[in-house]
């Protein structure tokens, strides 16, 4: 299953001369477990002293009643100690449904927030997957903002997240 | 156990701030770190040897289960004509929760059961809780026609009930502490200020933001003035399953702060206390100690 999403504000008449995109490739693993549930997903960029630079995308259980899905969100451990603990769930163009297994495309656009704001520097954008009754499994992808040239990043998980591909284009 | 050795333990818990090192004290909340919009935790308390077990004694307090006066149920009995064995177990603490914004909120459901107290809190507000039994006591001991008496009472009673030809009169104020921290949403320090009475850990690092492998910075104080040059100690949970204690001594610095690292995620019990404190009753002296159960998560 694919699914391509669009995240953040890219009008094509707010696209400033700089703008970079962001385009990310996050496989969710099909796992033979008797008990499956989509994991909670959250995808951020991180400064070198691991704080948040800009949060991109969190996938929860956005649809239950009374806005139960948010219970678990601090199962997602590091992306709730670094920021989601600050946010108030829901939030626009952040909060997204769970994913299936499959390969996932998400694009960030460099005219729209949060990257537009983002200053030229040394991050690492983060994937942190939490399944319930399953594991968590967090990586790290090392990257350079603004890209100079077209890079492909990649990272590959062990058990709650897949392959994972980056590609950064100027 | 023979009732002997059980009448020892009753009356260990009845000297309790003063001999806390017989066992250990200590509550455990079902989780520190919550997200969502109506979050509950529950938390056991209890007296017992290993941690986190309730193997011994729950712990007493006056505002769950049962009544001031009235054991534990299944609690062990005393000797005839003693009454039932829980009424010895001296004052029950006195549970103390102080919400974010630094009111003070009901627990609810408590119980108090053979080994272990449990009680919830509904956690209505975003922030820190501070979780508190706290235990004031008076002891004193004395002599009287050469026979050894012990007594336990408030300020108040001292003076009528200690007849005036006691010899060999000591007399120990007890201000003892058991906490834990739970936060929802975002950590905040309201309910962390200091109350100026007995042993209190005031965060640098937050209670509820210990991470493994960074080093966490609290400071002490006693009776509101820095707790210099204190020992501290640190167990981790889990002892039933491992062979070492795993004990872990540390020591406050000049300005009572303390720094310390662990390497393994869990809950660890952290203890401390200061004897020969200057009290307030003449004579007195005054022991404070503290306990809080504190919950490292990994990275």
């Amino acid at each position: 299953m694919r699914v391509a999403i669009t995240v953040g504000l890219s009008g094509a008449m707010a696209a400033p001369a700089l703008a970079a995109d962001i385009n990310l490739n996050v496989e969710i693993p099909r796992l033979s477990v008797a008990e499956y549930h989509r994991p909670y997903v959250a995808i951020w960029l991180e400064r070198p002293d691991n704080s948040v630079a800009a949060n991109l995308a969190v996938w929860y259980d956005v649809n239950l009643r009374n806005n139960e899905g948010t219970k678990w969100l601090k199962d997602l451990r590091q992306w709730w100690r670094r920021t989601g603990r600050e946010l108030s769930m829901p939030v626009d163009g952040l909060s997204s449904p769970t994913r299936a297994p499959g390969k996932h495309d998400v694009a960030f656009s460099g005219a729209g927030k949060p990257l537009a704001d983002l200053p030229p520097g040394q991050y690492q954008l983060v994937v942190e997957a939490a399944r319930e009754v399953g594991g968590r499994e967090l990586l790290r992808i090392p990257m350079q903002w603004p890209p100079k040239e077209t890079v492909n990043l990649t990272a590959k998980g062990e058990h709650e997240l897949g392959a994972i591909s980056v590609t950064l284009k100027p | 156990m023979k009732t002997t050795a059980k009448l020892a333990a009753i009356a260990l818990i009845a000297c309790l701030p003063v001999s806390a090192e017989a066992h250990r004290l200590w509550m455990l909340p079902s989780a520190t770190v919550l997200s969502g919009d109506d979050p509950w935790i529950t938390i056991d308390a209890a007296v017992s040897n290993d941690l986190f077990y309730f193997e011994h004694f729950p712990m007493r307090l006056g505002n769950i289960g049962a009544d001031d006066d009235g054991p534990p149920a299944g609690a062990a009995k005393g000797p005839k004509g003693k009454g039932p064995a829980g009424r010895r177990g001296g004052r029950p603490a006195e549970l103390v929760v102080t919400a974010p914004d630094g009111s003070t909120v009901e627990a609810q459901n408590g119980n108090t059961g053979r080994y272990r107290s449990t009680f919830d809190v509904h956690l209505k507000q975003k922030g820190t809780y501070r979780i508190a039994a706290i235990n004031e006591m008076l002891f004193a001991s004395y002599k009287l026609g050469g026979e050894r008496k012990r007594w336990r009472g408030t300020a108040d009673t001292l003076a009528k009930e200690i007849p005036a030809n006691a010899e060999e009169l000591s007399v120990t104020e007890g201000y003892n502490r058991v906490e834990i921290f739970v936060t929802s949403g975002k950590p905040t320090d309201t309910a962390l200020k200091s109350t100026g009475k007995g042993l209190e850990l005031l965060p640098m690092t937050h209670p509820n933001d210990l991470m493994v492998g960074e080093t966490v910075k609290f400071r002490f104080v006693a009776d509101g003035k820095p707790a210099a040059n204190m020992p501290v100690k640190v167990i981790p949970g889990g002892i039933r399953y491992r062979d070492k204690l795993g004990e872990m001594d540390f020591k406050t610095d000049g300005e009572g702060v303390l720094s310390f690292k662990v390497e393994t995620p869990g809950m660890y019990w952290l203890n401390a206390s200061l004897s020969d404190l200057p009290s307030t009753i003449d004579k007195a002296k005054r022991r404070v100690g503290y306990t809080a159960t504190l919950e490292f998560l990994p990275q």
